[in-house]
This record gives C-alpha cells, sequence and structure tokens, in this order.
C-alpha cells in the first residue's frame, strides 16, 4: 500500500476497494441503476409483449381442448348410453313380437287340430251308425234263416213220424214257440 | 499481500468493474474501478445482460412451439407462469393480476440474477446493494403510487387502525408508519445480504483449500454451501415476489388487516 507517493493524489480516490464492502462504494450506483432499469425494460416488455401472452394463450388453448374434450367423450357416453338403450327396445320389442307370433301359431294350429278332430268324430260316428245299420241287417237275416230253418226242420219232423203236416199250422207253432 | 498466509479476498467478487479496460500497474489506482460512469460496460452490464439472455431463452424461444403437450423447457415456463399467477391472485386478490407483468419480471429477473451468479467467477448483481435498492424502491414507489392513485386518500386509511382502541390508533399510526417506511430497507437488504453472506462464505472455504490439512473439509464444505446456495437463489427470489405482491396488496386490496 505505500508503495508510491507519487500517487498519492489519487489514493484518496481508491476507497472502497481497499477497505469496506465493494457493496457500499456508492460511486458505482449509477452504472448499476442504469443498466438495471434497461435490464429490466427490456425484460418487462418481452415478457408483456410475447412471452406471457403466448404461455397464457397456450395455457387458456390447452384448458379449452380439454374441455371440448370432455364435452366430446360425454356426448359419445351419452350418445353410446342411447343406442344400448334402443338396442335393448329392440330386443325388448323383438321378444314381444316373437311371443305374439308363438300364441297366434299356436292358436292356428289348435283350430286346424279341433277342426281335424271334429271331422275325424263325424266320419267315426257316419262308418260307426253304417256298421250297426250292417249288424242289424246281418241280426235280421240269421233271424230269418232261423225261423225258416226251424219251419222246415219242424216239418221233416212231423213228416218223419208220419203225420200229414198242414204247413200253415206248422209254421204257427213254429212262430209261436220262437216266440215265446 | 506480503504478509503470506491465505489469499482470501471473499469481498473482490463484488467489485464493479468495467469491462473493456486495462489497468496501468505503474500507478497504485486502479483504473478499471475507479471513475465507473453510469454509462460506463461494467461486469455489472455484462451479467444483467446474461441474466435477461436467459429469461427470454426460457420465456421466449423455451416456448417458440406453442405446444399443446409441452415440452421440457415450455413446461418450465408454464411452471413459473402458473406459481407466479396463483402467487399474485391468491395474495393480492383478482385486482392485482393486473400488474403480473411486472412481478413476473422481478421474479425471474431475480432468480436467474441469483442462478447465474452461482456460476463460478461470475458475478452476483443481486448481491449489489445499488441492483437490490433499486428494485425494492421500484416496488416501494410503485406500491404507493398505485395505491394513492386507486384510493386517494382512503390509502392512508391503512396506518389508521379502525380495528385498535382509539386511544391506541395515533400510537399505532406512528409504527405502521415507520414500518411502512422501512419495507424497501429490509426488502433490499434481505436479498443482497443473504447473497453476498452465501458467496463470500464460499470464497472464504474456497480459501482455506489451499491449506492441506483442511482442504477436504474446506472442499467438502464448499459443495454442500454450494447446495446450500441453489436452495437460497430460489427461495430469495420467491420471498422478494411474494413481498411484493403482499406490499401490492395494501395498494389494491381490500383493506383489512
Amino acid at each position: 500500500m505505500a508503495t508510491e507517493a507519487t500517487d498519492a493524489g489519487h489514493a484518496a480516490v481508491e476507497h472502497a476497494s481497499s477497505g469496506g464492502l465493494p457493496q457500499l462504494d456508492v460511486s458505482t450506483f449509477p452504472n448499476q441503476i442504469f443498466w438495471l432499469l434497461v435490464t429490466l425494460v427490456v425484460i418487462y416488455f418481452v415478457l408483456s409483449r410475447v412471452a406471457l401472452p403466448r404461455v397464457g394463450g397456450v395455457l387458456a388453448a390447452r384448458k379449452s381442448a380439454i374441455t371440448s374434450d370432455l364435452a366430446a367423450a360425454e356426448e359419445l357416453k351419452q350418445k353410446a348410453l342411447d343406442a344400448e338403450k334402443a338396442y335393448n327396445e329392440a330386443l325388448a320389442s323383438a321378444r314381444t313380437e316373437a311371443a305374439k307370433i308363438v300364441t297366434r301359431a299356436k292358436a292356428e294350429i289348435q283350430g286346424d287340430l279341433d277342426a281335424a278332430i271334429a271331422k275325424a268324430d263325424v266320419e267315426i260316428s257316419a262308418r260307426a251308425a253304417e256298421s250297426a245299420k250292417r249288424l242289424d241287417e246281418i241280426q235280421a237275416g240269421a233271424a230269418e234263416a232261423v225261423t225258416e230253418v226251424a219251419k222246415d226242420t219242424a216239418k221233416e219232423l212231423v213228416a218223419a213220424f208220419g203225420g200229414k203236416a198242414d204247413a200253415r199250422s206248422v209254421n204257427a207253432a213254429v212262430a209261436a214257440k220262437l216266440k215265446g | 499481500m506480503a504478509e503470506g498466509g491465505f489469499a482470501i479476498h471473499p469481498t473482490d467478487q463484488f467489485v464493479v468493474r468495467k469491462l473493456f479496460c486495462s489497468d496501468d500497474h505503474a500507478t497504485a489506482v486502479d483504473e478499471c474501478t475507479t471513475g465507473i460512469t453510469w454509462y460506463d460496460i461494467t461486469n455489472v452490464t455484462l451479467w444483467l445482460a446474461l441474466a435477461a439472455v436467459a429469461v427470454i431463452l426460457l420465456m421466449v424461444y423455451g416456448t417458440r412451439r406453442r405446444a399443446t403437450i409441452p415440452g421440457r423447457s415450455q413446461s418450465v415456463a408454464e411452471m413459473i407462469y402458473g406459481f407466479v399467477h396463483n402467487m399474485i391472485e391468491e395474495v393480492t386478490g383478482h385486482e392485482g393480476v393486473k400488474y403480473f407483468p411486472y412481478v413476473m419480471t422481478l421474479f425471474l429477473f431475480i432468480l436467474f440474477a441469483n442462478l447465474l451468479g452461482l456460476i463460478p467467477m461470475s458475478f452476483t448483481n443481486t448481491a449489489q446493494l445499488g441492483i437490490t435498492v433499486t428494485l425494492a424502491l421500484l416496488v416501494f414507489l410503485g406500491v404507493t403510487l398505485i395505491g394513492i392513485v386507486r384510493k386517494g386518500p382512503a390509502f392512508l386509511g391503512m396506518f389508521w387502525i379502525t380495528s385498535a382502541p382509539l386511544a391506541l390508533r395515533p400510537i399505532l399510526a406512528v409504527i405502521e408508519i415507520i414500518s411502512y417506511f422501512v419495507r424497501p430497507v429490509s426488502h433490499s437488504i434481505r436479498l443482497a445480504g443473504n447473497l453476498m453472506a452465501g458467496h463470500a462464505v464460499m470464497k472464504v472455504f474456497a480459501g482455506f483449500a489451499s491449506m492441506a490439512v483442511i482442504s477436504p473439509v474446506a472442499v467438502g464444505a464448499v459443495t454442500a454451501i454450494y447446495g446450500l446456495e441453489l436452495l437460497v437463489a430460489v427461495v430469495q427470489a420467491y420471498v422478494f415476489t411474494i413481498l411484493t405482491c403482499v406490499y401490492l396488496k395494501d395498494a389494491v386490496g381490500d383493506a383489512h388487516h
């Protein structure tokens, strides 16, 4: 420090750099303040004109994109629910329709069946009546034949026993016998 | 320094010096650190410019793609945007959002000045009282002006605490006025003091590293303090910004204490 006596005049200027904090050297303040203000103004204008609107815009765009995507998802979900509902409705109506068709078919078949049964019954009763008639005829035929045979046999028996059979009285006797 | 011993000059890093200047060693006066005029290009200028460039790189270049799905730099820019925006909205209410660009400027500038100051051999602008006092005075004057313009004489009502007993109000008013005017002092010294102390301590420990016996400890300590200083750099930027918001609230918010 004590080297140059020649610079004694300047030594007074060399205050803060040799002792104390450099920050307290007020002689550098104008320089700091000037350049700080320049820096702040530059940053302020860049931020307020370019950066902040851009970032704010991006954030807003993202928010609206998310909102609209959520709305679209909600809409699609609603559509899916509607489709499911329509499907279920169609299914239910198809079931009802099928049940109706089944019922109708059953009724038709039942009707056909009833008609066929009725027709068959009629035929059966007709055939039965015919059979009964023929049986009666056969029975009647058989009784006549028996009467004839009995008359003839009685005449023959009377003749065989040597009597002279009056045909008319024999017939009457046989008829009476057969009746009794 | 013919005395020998440690060559520790923890405050040399804070000396403002002209760039593009060579010292004439024939004289005792360092021509680069004396007679600095307001327009000289100094290390202050250089590191202020680098801070501005860093801010612009992050906030303009980093967001150039305007992507809906952000990349890394855009995520950081959006995060800082959201962080400061939420801070100002929560502290000052909806009215304060108008001053968002200014608060954002302060936050980004202080954050990057602090972080750039951590680069070895760099110059820490936010450890300079000239810088922090200017920042604090800008906030102080700005808040006072905004308060007077927006509220008129009612702005003075914040010194007259109606919820206190009448007899106490004059005393409280004096205290409130003093605390109001102390704000820029504490606001500026907090920032400069934190940065300066950390950087000076780091320099001291780095100086100890020249002694072989304790150098491992010194290097370890420098590493640890560097980590701490990273935290301090971010936290002090946050503190300065949130205090700005708190002061701004007096000027724009509803007057309730």
